[in-house]
């Protein structure tokens, strides 16, 4: 057969077009870092729709000039109409979760180091990995797309959450601003999207499963690797729930269905059926959204945040030089979270009239997530306990995912809850929670990775001490925008709101927005320096050498940044688990997974099959 | 602290060290010494094949949970009448199965010719069925029975819509799967050949156990 000989598509030479190396390429190295780019486009915009979103809510009333020029429909006079703050919070929410949250640590970080960390050339199928990406942008195009064909709206997109309950998004422009047409962009965006993310999933699963090195057996991959494989399958599983919902929704919009627009409706002024901008419709359920909705939403928490907690196992044990404490404890934490990702998701809907009986099961289920959670972190400060820490940027942000992990995920237990949840819900103590456990953990987590691995990525180290001074007002920032929130939420402060200047028992808590929004103001601008200290690095850092931080796993191997086909021909045999750090009688205080003649006989329980 | 490890080479390097352990299994075998080895590299398609149906099939529950719940939900749901066609389309798709299984068996047997005949065979199977779920829609248009008409009709012309979408990147594949047999010489398959097949075979009798699926629980879950 002619094609044995080049059988597959990475066995080519690298390619040496400028299109086919950094634009259509086929290398999971450029495609991830293609998705990180993605990622840190997408999150300047939806941080500056927070950034409008404070500035609304401090001073509600205060005109702002430059809004004035660009929104003239949305902020007439520079003071922003509710309808433009909602569709803000829409925006804000969407672009966050999905083209932030899920390409960062899955697309990007995911991409270019499972094959690396398993000892892989590439992924299973590097066509489908370049169309996964490809799709993703489409998805992110429309989304922005969205925003502007909802301008004559009087917004900046779609109204109606990043969760789009029914009926409000199922009835089209007669249910008012923020109806039309960029609903239904934003619909279609969240479908292609989820299209790009199930390539995306088939083709982590199947290289795990099938591209191992020699010697790589399931418990010598990195922690990194498992969190990547178990957020791969929740990713399979969901999104297709997501796809399905988002097709009969559509279908309710624009082919006057009725799977969820309940029968009888009166909306703006017109019955179901008596106008033809207002079709009839009869015997739909809004419920049924929410639960298909929230099926994939669940598991969405934790495809954020699964590679964040497999980020920082990695990069905790490196710093620490220390094993992974409880390295096989951790593997089935991963699992057991993912498992139970899936049988949570009414805890989301708890208002929304579910029988008490259901409301239990759903409570008691959330709550015995916090089993695994607790595994994890026991395990994260077991693995910090009596180690010889090195303060890396990298390791500070990983310690703060721990705290922001722990303190976001304590609140989870008071509003999983359902008795609890019902008087919260609906009020600031949910943002504040979720966005310390999944929104800025995550954030965290992907910190920590992109400080880590920066090295092997580019060749150069980024700046430590601007690392350590971002590091540094982000997380006290993060703590002083979210804490106060759940002062808010038990106050009574309901969320979603524009502006409080009518409810007369919020007007003490106004200091205390203030203080939200000058935080967030202060830690959105030290983001620049971020962004600065990546772009800067990239060419003027500090050169780094092939394993920079001593540490043990494959990509640490191989060049930085790595060749074209990751392992310059040979493909590495593993020996040893991978979080040897300080084993006994070891002529360094790491051995690395390719290390021949040590000696391992502590009883990390990784080090092999068998125990 | 001794230098660090930084090539490739000294690492994969066979070597008699005392005390290290044995590469484990990776439960595909391969040897790093080599980038591909024929059967690994084959592997992944039946593997990839098997993690997409998890999907599509998850998408299909999903669809199927909504469609008893809003059966059950509401008093609203008039049930259509069942096209007759949709008894050729079931023996039309079943019979494609039947000859898919031949085509791979051929392949296996590496017989080229027969594997080229009987995916033309199977292909044309596949346009015939999908024309059968076309003349039901018709048939249910003429009826004045149409998408937004009442649950039931929306149901049925979405979950024969989007089985038909699957179909058709299935025959895609089949027509893609012919035209490489055409230019296919007598003799041994190549591995990868025969995996391409085995996927293609597995994703057509996942259509196939889906239309029979669909169809049951839309005529007789109503």
């Amino acid at each position: 057969m002619s094609d044995e000989t080049h059988d597959g598509v990475h066995r080519h030479p690298a390619p040496t077009g400028f299109i086919r190396k950094y634009i259509f390429s086929l290398d999971h190295k450029v495609i991830g870092i293609q998705y990180i780019l993605l990622a840190l486009a997408a999150v300047l915009v939806g941080m500056t729709m927070s950034l409008l979103m404070r500035l609304k809510l401090s001073w509600p009333d205060h005109s702002w000039s430059l809004l004035a020029a660009l929104f003239p429909g949305g902020a007439p006079n520079g003071v922003m109409n509710p309808e433009f703050y909602l569709s803000l919070v829409t925006m804000h929410g969407t672009i966050m979760v999905f083209f932030v949250l899920t390409t960062a640590p899955q697309g990007g970080f995911g991409n270019y180091f499972l094959p690396i960390q398993i000892g892989a050339e590439d992924m299973a199928f590097p066509l489908l990995n370049m169309m996964s990406f490809w799709v993703t942008l489409v998805g992110f195009v429309v989304i922005l797309a969205a925003i502007f064909f909802s301008g004559a709206e009087s917004t900046v997109g779609p109204i109606g959450g990043w969760t789009g309950y029914a009926p409000l998004s199922a009835l089209g422009a007669i249910a008012g601003p923020g109806q039309g047409m960029g609903m239904n962009l934003w619909i279609i965006s969240i479908a292609i999207f989820c299209v790009g993310s199930l390539l995306g999933a088939l083709n982590f699963i199947t290289t795990l499963l099938n591209m191992r090195t020699k010697g790589m057996s399931l418990m010598r991959m990195p922690l990194t690797c498992w969190a990547w494989f178990t957020t791969a399958v929740l990713a399979l599983l969901s999104f297709p729930v997501l796809l399905g919902g988002g097709i009969l929704l559509l279908l309710d919009r624009v082919a006057g269905t009725s799977f969820f627009i309940p029968g009888g409706l009166y909306v703006s002024g017109v019955l179901s059926g008596q106008n033809p901008n207002f079709p009839l419709h009869t015997g739909g359920s809004p419920i049924l959204w929410q639960h298909l909705f929230w099926f994939f939403g669940h598991p969405e928490v934790y495809i954020a945040i699964l590679p964040g907690m497999g980020a920082t196992s990695h990069i905790l044990a490196t710093f620490a030089r220390k094993p992974v404490f409880g390295y096989r404890a951790m593997v089935f934490a991963i699992f057991a979270i993912g498992l139970l990702g899936f049988f949570v998701w009414g805890h989301h809907m708890f208002i929304s009239g579910m029988s008490p009986y259901s409301a239990i099961a759903f409570s008691v289920l959330t709550l015995s997530i916090g089993v695994p959670s607790a595994v994890k972190t026991f395990n994260w400060l077991g693995t910090l306990w009596g180690g010889r820490i090195r303060f890396t940027t990298a390791m500070l942000f990983a310690l703060g995912f721990v705290s922001l992990f722990v303190a976001g995920g304590i609140s989870g237990l008071i509003l999983g809850q359902s008795s609890l949840d019902l008087a919260m819900h609906d009020t600031y103590i949910v943002p504040g929670h979720f966005h310390l456990v999944m929104g800025v953990a995550s954030i965290f987590g992907m910190f920590a990775a992109l400080y880590f691995w920066f090295p092997k990525m580019f060749g150069r180290h980024m700046n430590e001490s601007i690392g350590k001074f971002h590091f540094w007002v982000t997380f006290i920032g993060v703590y002083c925008i979210f804490i106060p929130m759940h002062v808010m939420g038990l106050v009574g402060m309901p969320r979603r709101y524009s502006q409080f200047t009518e409810y007369g028992f919020l007007d003490k808590l106004h200091p205390l927005v203030l203080f939200v929004s000058i935080s967030a103001i202060i830690t959105i601008t030290v983001q620049i320096v971020f962004y600065f200290n990546v772009i800067w690095s990239m060419f003027k850092g500090q050169k780094a050498t092939d394993n920079p931080w001593e540490a043990t796993t494959l990509e640490w191997i191989t060049s930085s940044p790595p060749p074209h086909d990751n392992f310059a021909g040979v493909l590495p045999v593993v020996y040893h688990g991978p979080y040897e750090f300080a084993v006994p009688g070891a002529p360094n205080d790491y051995v690395m997974q390719t290390d021949v003649g040590v000696e391992v006989t502590s009883g990390n329980g990784h080090n092999g099959h068998g125990h | 602290m001794a230098t660090m490890v930084t090539g490739t080479k000294p690492v994969t390097k066979k070597s008699s060290g005392s005390g290290s352990k044995a590469p484990g299994p990776n439960g595909n075998g391969r040897n790093g010494h080599h980038f591909f080895e024929p059967d690994s590299n084959a592997n992944r398609y039946r593997i990839g094949m098997w993690v997409a149906l998890a999907s599509i099939a998850m998408l299909f529950t999903a669809l199927s949970s909504a469609y008893i719940v809003r059966a059950g939900s509401s008093d609203d749901w008039v049930s259509i009448a069942m096209p007759k066609v949709l008894l050729l389309s079931t023996a039309l798709i079943l019979i494609s199965s039947y000859t898919m299984e031949i085509a791979r068996r051929n392949l296996k047997a590496s017989l080229v010719s027969g594997y080229s005949r009987w995916l033309l065979i199977t292909t044309v199977l596949g346009l015939g069925f999908l024309a059968s779920q076309l003349v039901a829609w018709k048939h249910l248009a003429r009826q004045g029975v149409y998408l937004s008409s009442n649950p039931h009709s929306s149901f049925f012309y979405l979950l024969t819509a989007v089985h038909a979408l699957h179909l058709g990147c299935g025959l895609l594949a089949l027509i893609f799967l012919w035209v490489r047999s055409t230019m296919m010489s007598a003799g041994k398959v190549a591995p990868r050949r025969q995996a391409a097949a085995d996927a293609v075979t597995i994703y057509w009798h996942f259509m196939d156990a889906l239309w029979i699926y669909l169809f049951l629980l839309l005529f007789l879950w109503r």
